[in-house]
């Protein structure tokens, strides 16, 4: 456990980096200059990555050789993208997938 | 005030979709033994929904200040190009600017960005409310699911799967925009594949680099580029 210095270090970092990315293009690229090639390119292909990167971040606990096998957050995964799919209602996706793994774990895979 | 009275109905879906994010961030952080403190200064200051969740698991990890930079910077990179989007909008309101600036979130890019801002109405303050609005929405949503968290009597288990939810979510929107889904693949295959060579702890700053490395790589060769992406 941290200590309450350490958290808001941590906290402050969060506030950092989210500042920079914020406040960064208005400091490096002046009024009316073209932003160079390698940047825009960037931020057409980096979101997906980064996606694709937290959605593995949010399963990094998940073990596939003991316990449930990551069953539940298989099933509700799969929920939500058709979920998603249907409505394309990012609420109803997210409220949906959320409670069908609340029930997956308290009552199926207990 | 007229700026305020043509800002507030733009901002009423968001309103919806932050109170429901908001409160699940303030449960949540409540689940995860914070008090309601904690999302509520975090709420205020960090304004970044996706940031913020993945702070609170952060918190309940290792000391690595380095790590919550980086990874802080890897998940808001994007706001890198809203801001190139916005470099002429957000210039020239004063010191209103700062707080613009401060506050564009996705959504509240989105608005600002795309609104169409009726004549008559001053175009700085018209922003500044929406931002304003906006955080306000996000801040109290997380500030009382802080506080009535403690008042929920029923199980919370699993309620943590909302992140989750959220950034499968997230992804699959952004899937849906792409015509090329190289680069949505290579996070997902490097992710995975730092994961199983450095485990759960320590995975993410080599996922984060590889996945600058490689996408640097195809850019440097133009036959394989990739990206129409959003």
């Amino acid at each position: 456990m941290m200590t309450f210095a350490q958290q808001i270090i941590m906290i402050g970092m969060v506030v950092l980096g989210t500042m920079l990315t914020r406040f960064l293009p208005f400091l490096l690229f002046p009024a009316g200059r073209p932003t160079p090639k390698y940047i825009q390119y960037l931020g057409r292909v980096l979101p997906a990555a980064v996606f694709g990167l937290l959605v593995v971040y949010c399963l990094k606990n998940v073990s596939l050789f003991s316990g449930s096998h990551g069953l539940p957050e298989m099933l509700s995964i799969v929920l939500v993208v058709l979920l998603h799919l249907w409505r394309r209602q990012m609420l109803l996706s997210i409220a949906g997938g959320t409670l069908a793994y609340m029930l997956l774990v308290q009552l199926v895979f207990v | 005030m007229r700026a305020l009275r043509a800002a507030f109905p733009y901002t009423l879906p968001i309103f919806a979709a932050f109170w429901f994010l908001g409160l699940t961030y303030g449960i949540y952080m409540h689940v995860c033994g914070f008090s309601f403190w904690y999302p509520m200064l975090m709420s205020a200051t960090i304004f970044a929904g996706s940031a913020e969740f993945v702070a609170a698991d952060m918190l309940l990890g290792a000391f690595n200040p380095l790590q919550a930079l980086i990874m802080t910077l890897m998940i808001n990179a994007r706001h890198l190009f809203y801001g190139i989007s916005m470099l002429d909008k957000y210039r020239g309101n004063g010191l209103k600017d700062a707080y613009l600036i401060f506050g564009m979130c996705d959504e509240t890019f989105s608005i600002n960005y795309t609104a169409n801002i009726p004549a008559g109405v001053d175009r700085g303050w018209f922003m500044f409310f929406v931002t304003l609005l906006n955080h306000f929405y996000w801040f109290s949503g997380a500030t009382l699911g802080g506080i009535f968290g403690s008042l929920l009597n029923f199980n919370t288990d699993g309620l943590d799967f909302v992140m989750t939810a959220m950034f499968v979510v997230i992804f699959l929107e952004q899937w849906l925009k792409d015509q090329q889904h190289t680069s949505a693949l290579l996070g997902l295959g490097i992710a995975w594949l730092s994961l199983l060579l450095f485990g759960a702890d320590s995975f993410l700053i080599p996922a984060m680099l590889a996945i600058l490395a490689v996408l640097t790589w195809f850019y440097k060769k133009p036959l394989k580029r990739e990206g129409q992406a959003g």
